[in-house]
């Protein structure tokens, strides 16, 4: 049956079209229940085979519940292609998270297109809103199954809206409130997950103030969204992306385009109820209202810098990089200041944290009130009413916002999942994966399908392969770090009658068992990365590929990628060539093992000598990368000793780096450029490269001004000049240069994947490897970028044909910025995981150790620890005390008392005593004093 | 943007491999020698047949074939925004050039030397596939006009979006930026006249697009039979056999 569906709708410029579209009614949509009497159709029949109650949700439950109808409580459903299209309207995250309900096959979620069957299509009336006209086809269609199954099912209408249930009931369907329907399945944990609508919170009692009396208004009301819109035009208002400081919860940065600089937005009152990550509308205060001073302290009301890792890039530096300069450039206005007036839209999610602790009110297993603490600190605490608090208050737990009233100091949030015991690590850890939004879940049945039979061996068609070439007479070995499982490279070097030297690089051949399409591709493109926590690694690809049948373990013949190169004794590269192979590696050594046999001077067995050759290559490519510019830049990682049985750390100290580690790197950077310029060259649209762009001069300033301070001058115009003049930086004393690359690290952005058509080629550069091209090649068993190269590099050589994926740009473009954000969430996740473990170490061992500063603060300083690679703030005057006795040198950097007696420099050095301490409870923290 | 959704269904609740609704009509300019409508869901063409007659410009004249002229053109009021549609733009030139071609290759010019055939489509309502409709009608009027032809040429377009061949896009869909294939055939000689695509596509991908649209000529084919069966039928009557 064929309609016509005219509406009309305002071009951008402002002319009204009235469109015509065809709207097609279909008979052959069926009801999903496999008991269907009716004929429908029973291979797509999702609905629960027995004949248990149906229920139809309305539009405002799935927007307002998800977290309830992800519990498995909640099943047999049935969602309507009207609520589908009304909740993607509203809100994608809820949307998404509904159709992996409805995909998810241990759920009983079916989607029923009533919007094309031809009974169950509505037109609207006349004068009929969308919304009375959407309930109105919610309603028909829950009629509909209840005539279609007949009187043996039940089929119940879910709504919170009391017209639309009245209206329900009158035509003959049952209906009930989200509520009564909890209620009546009897688990008490499942009513905390409801969210309680936003008209009821007005007579609930406060937690904060149980007064009635004493409510009022908090925050103003938010500008209505078309006076937003229509000051937004006229620049009234500047939209930008919340972001809060990470160290100092009441003070938030937007990023405006219309004003080319960031507004900052000092208190929660002028945040106007934002979160971080909110997109919004932001006006600019009166210029005498600029704030200056507040921001070069160190602590701000009762929230303090916290010690923490040093970071290893700009991106993920505490933005404090401006605020120096608004105290030294004190004849310029300062930076403009600003408060949100609307919020455009809501970055709202679920937070991990736990429950302020509070007494038990009487009556326990009634309903309590309590507030939520989040342990990101970006985060206010959130309200929320619980009927299990007894067991909620030494929990970790998830909770969800669901609304922030202007009456009301806090959010407004229900409980979405317990994850565990506070202090516990294994809650912590998972903790730290649910923050970063890390997958480690255990690979689905779909996904382990995929794998080869195992014990899987080499077999006799893979070596009759034309397309693989048999290596496995070379003598290759792997060097990586010890109790590496998941080994993805191996070398091989083997001097050639003419004096010249065959070397080879192979990687471990993934896309040979991850083929483009399956569910174990896919899960993989969406995990992006293998994880490396202190204590546990979360894979991407499923253990028996990781740890057997891609590892090139030794003595076993594995398939395997490799980069051919023959090479002149001074490591000139005479020619190329890539082939899928058959390797058999004759040793795995550690990185520890690799250094040691090339340093003992009586061992000359061909693998040592092998290893002697690589590493004189490898010095030689290195010198010459140095010499073009690459900088060789240091970071504080650490290195934790983990007790075998209680997994509690034992030692900690920098992670060594070897020239045998440096070997390596020389050769796997070598095998990713010269793939990255095959691929680029087939496929100059669709190729993935990774790029580190150039830092701009903002972001070396804090390394300048402290070079200056120490008397260095360092000359930023370009790599090679950056580099030359890092070597020139030795101080007095031997950690000196360190310092001064760690800090230079600090000043670089990160390293992003991109899709080559996305760019212009001069954009492609790597900055800090002086390459103007790089991609990952070398690591497709913990990375997936490495996966879609193999690909590439595969059909580049004619191997395989280019999935159909490489096609699409939007889609390649957007796997880039998974792999990005997986990436960054993935280092995130290991660096909190050290800071967790850092922090379990400390709280048996306060230490007395050597401390350097890199930074000054008008109250004191931030030191940084090399042996633990921590950094955090000493204070020199406790908190709320003046402090007027110590003087800042903003030019000298130099923090000094009044009297004159003491006086401290950057990059000088203290000592100091860590210590861990818990000042607000279950956030304990590791606190610096001078000694 | 979702073309397809996880249901199955497109935006206007086809599938995958449904075409629109078609109509057709002959007759519908009592002036031509030949004529029809045809209509694909909300795309409306019409056409008309002038011819065989003498050739208007002598210099035009080819001795031993007819010539055939095509003109496409579309009404101001075909799309939304009503807007002067000029005559000689690119594109309207572009696509008569196109149905003159795919005309020219199924009627036999040779029985018919030193003179004219024109074909006028005209676009009445434009919702995606004009391209297709105008060469559907064409060759009804072609036939209602009497004009010998090797076979009936059927053209039907298909398209690749979420990873989905779909056949007959709406306008929804062409502008949805992915390929768009229009291929016209001679179904019962079994040969491609018309194929045309300004987008990349992988070949084995292109195949199975082709395969559909293909499939979708033979559909239009059978259509059109029917109509012509049923005009037939109707002229019959008329003349009292």
């Amino acid at each position: 049956m064929l309609k016509s569906r005219a509406f009309t709708r305002q071009t951008r410029q402002g002319r009204v079209l009235k469109e015509v579209r065809e709207h097609y009614l279909r008979d052959d949509i069926y009801c999903g229940a496999p008991f269907c009497d009716k004929g429908c159709d029973k291979s797509s029949a999702r609905l629960s085979a027995s004949r248990s109650t149906i229920l139809v949700l309305d539009t405002n439950v799935v927007l307002n519940q998800i977290d309830l109808l992800e519990n498995p409580a909640i099943d047999n459903v049935v969602v309507l292609s009207v609520v589908l299209a009304e909740v993607k309207n509203k809100n994608i995250a809820v949307y998404n998270r509904l159709r992996a309900l409805c995909s998810n096959s241990l759920r009983n979620f079916f989607v029923f297109s009533n919007e094309y069957h031809k009974d169950t299509y509505v037109e609207a009336l006349a004068g009929e809103s969308p919304n009375d006209r959407n309930d109105r086809a919610i309603r028909v269609a829950a009629k509909w199954y209840h005539d279609h199954l007949g009187s043996g099912v039940s089929v119940l209408l879910i709504t919170n809206d009391r017209e639309n249930k009245k209206k329900a009931i009158d035509e003959g369907i049952s209906a009930e409130t989200v509520e009564c329907y909890v209620k009546s399945l009897g688990q008490v944990e499942l009513l905390d997950l409801i969210v309680q609508p936003p008209s009821e919170d007005v007579n609930m009692e406060d937690v904060e103030d149980l007064r009635p009396s004493k409510r009022k208004v908090i925050y103003n009301e938010h500008k209505p969204m078309s006076e937003v819109t229509s000051g937004l035009l006229r620049g009234l208002f500047h939209q930008g992306k919340l972001r809060v400081n990470r160290f100092n919860p009441f003070e938030a940065y937007v990023g405006s385009e219309s004003i080319g600089d960031e507004i900052i937005i000092y208190g929660r009152a002028n945040m106007n109820r934002a979160f971080d990550g909110d997109i919004v509308a932001v006006e600019l205060l009166p210029q005498e209202q600029w704030h200056e001073e507040k921001s070069l302290a160190l602590v701000d009301e009762d929230e303090e810098e916290d010690v923490h890792l040093a970071p290893n890039s700009a991106d993920d530096a505490p933005r404090v990089v401006n605020q120096g300069q608004t105290a030294s450039e004190e004849m310029k206005p300062s930076r403009p200041t600003g408060r949100v007036v609307g919020i455009i839209k809501r970055n709202w999610h679920s937070y991990c944290g736990s429950l302020e602790p509070m007494p038990m009110p009487g009556g326990n297993g009634g309903l309590a009130h309590a507030l939520f603490v989040s342990k990101d600190r970006r985060i206010p605490k959130i309200r929320i009413q619980t009927r299990q608090l007894g067991n909620l208050l030494d929990k970790r737990i998830i909770v969800a916002v669901d609304s922030w009233d202007r009456l009301s100091r806090y959010p407004t949030g229900h409980y979405v999942r317990t994850i565990g015991e506070i202090g516990d690590r294994d809650t912590e850890t998972e903790v730290v994966l649910i923050e970063n939004d890390i997958d480690a879940r255990p690979f689905s049945a779909q996904v382990l399908a995929c794998l080869p039979p195992l014990p899987w061996s080499v077999s006799s068609q893979d070596l009759t392969n034309p397309i693989r070439q048999d290596l496995r007479h070379l003598r290759v070995c792997s060097v990586d770090p010890p109790g590496c499982r998941d080994i993805d490279d191996a070398l091989h070097c083997m001097p050639l009658p003419n004096g010249n030297f065959e070397v080879g690089v192979h990687i471990a051949d993934v896309t040979n068992f991850v083929h483009p399409g399956t569910p174990l591709d896919d899960e993989a493109s969406q995990r992006g990365t293998s994880v490396y926590l202190v204590e546990r690694r979360i894979d991407m690809l499923p253990k028996p590929l990781t740890e057997d049948i891609c590892s090139l373990r030794a003595d076993v013949e594995r398939l395997a990628f490799s980069v051919i190169w023959e090479m002149t004794p001074d490591a000139e590269i005479i020619s190329t060539r890539y082939t899928k192979s058959v390797i058999k590696s004759c040793a795995a050594l550690s990185y520890v093992e690799a250094q040691a046999r090339m340093d003992d001077s009586r061992l000359v067995d061909p693998i040592t000598s092998d290893l002697r050759n690589l590493n004189g290559l490898a010095k030689i490519m290195r010198q010459r990368r140095i010499d073009k510019g690459a900088l060789t830049l240091a970071s504080a990682e650490v290195k934790f000793q983990i007790d075998t049985e209680t997994h509690d750390p034992l030692d900690i100290g920098m992670y060594q780096i070897r020239e045998a580690n440096q070997m390596v790197e020389e050769f796997m950077l070598a095998a990713n450029v010269a793939v990255a310029e095959k691929i680029l060259k087939h496929f100059p649209l669709c190729s993935l490269l990774r790029r580190h762009p150039s830092p701009t001069k903002e972001m070396l300033e804090p390394l300048l001004r402290t070079a200056e301070a120490v008397g260095l001058s360092l000359d930023v115009t370009s790599s090679k000049a950056l580099a030359d003049s890092l070597d020139r930086a030795v101080g007095d004393d031997p950690y000196f240069n360190k310092l001064i690359r760690i800090l230079a690290t600090r000043c670089m952005t990160q390293a992003v994947y991109f899709c080559s058509g996305d760019l212009s080629p001069p954009e492609y550069i790597h900055y800090g490897l002086a390459s103007p091209l790089y991609t990952h090649f070398t690591s497709p068993i913990r990375r997936y970028a490495d996966v879609i190269v193999h690909r590439l590099l595969a059909a580049s050589l004619g191997i395989y044909k280019l999935p159909g994926v490489f096609q699409d740009r939007p889609k390649l473009t957007s796997i880039s910025d998974n792999l990005n954000y997986r990436h960054r969430n993935a280092q995130m996740a290991s660096r909190a995981s050290v800071e967790l473990h850092t922090l379990v170490f400390f709280r048996k061992r306060p230490t007395d150790t050597e401390a350097r500063i890199v930074k000054i603060r008008s109250n004191g300083f931030i030191v940084f620890v090399p042996k633990y690679g921590i950094e955090g703030p000493v204070y020199l005057t406790s908190k709320g005390e003046n402090a007027g006795e110590w003087l800042v040198d903003e030019k000298q950097q130099r923090i000094r008392k009044v009297d004159g007696s003491v006086s401290y420099g950057v990059l000088g050095t203290v000592r100091i005593h860590m210590e861990v301490v818990e000042p607000h409870p279950n956030r304990p923290k590791l606190q610096l004093t001078l000694v | 943007m979702e073309y397809v959704n996880p249901e199955g269904l497109r935006l206007d609740g086809r599938r995958p491999m449904e075409m629109r609704q078609i109509r057709a009509e002959i007759g519908v300019v009592s002036r031509a020698d030949g004529s029809a409508s045809f209509e694909m869901g909300n795309t409306k063409v019409i056409a008309a047949v002038y011819g065989p007659r003498e050739v208007q410009n002598r210099s035009q004249q080819i001795n031993d074939q007819a010539l055939v002229r095509c003109e496409y053109s579309m009404a101001n009021f075909s799309t939304g925004d009503r807007r002067r549609k000029n005559k000689g733009d690119r594109r309207s030139t572009e696509i008569s050039l196109v149905i003159r071609q795919t005309m020219e290759a199924c009627i036999l010019t040779h029985l018919m030397p030193r003179s004219q055939i024109d074909i006028f489509v005209q676009v009445l309502q434009a919702d995606g596939g004009t391209r297709s409709a105008c060469i559907n009608a064409a060759t009804l009027a072609l036939a209602d006009a009497g004009i010998p032809m090797r076979d009936l040429v059927t053209s039907c377009s298909a398209g690749y979006l979420n990873s989905t061949p779909l056949l007959d896009l709406n306008y929804l869909e062409d502008s949805a930026g992915g390929p768009d294939v229009t291929i016209g055939i001679l179904p019962k000689l079994d040969k491609v006249t018309l194929l045309q695509m300004d987008a990349k596509l992988p070949i084995d991908t292109f195949e199975t697009v082709m395969q559909l649209a293909v499939e979708g000529c033979k559909a239009v084919e059978s259509y059109i039979r029917e109509i012509l069966l049923e005009n037939t039928k109707k002229l019959e009557i008329r003349r009292g056999l």
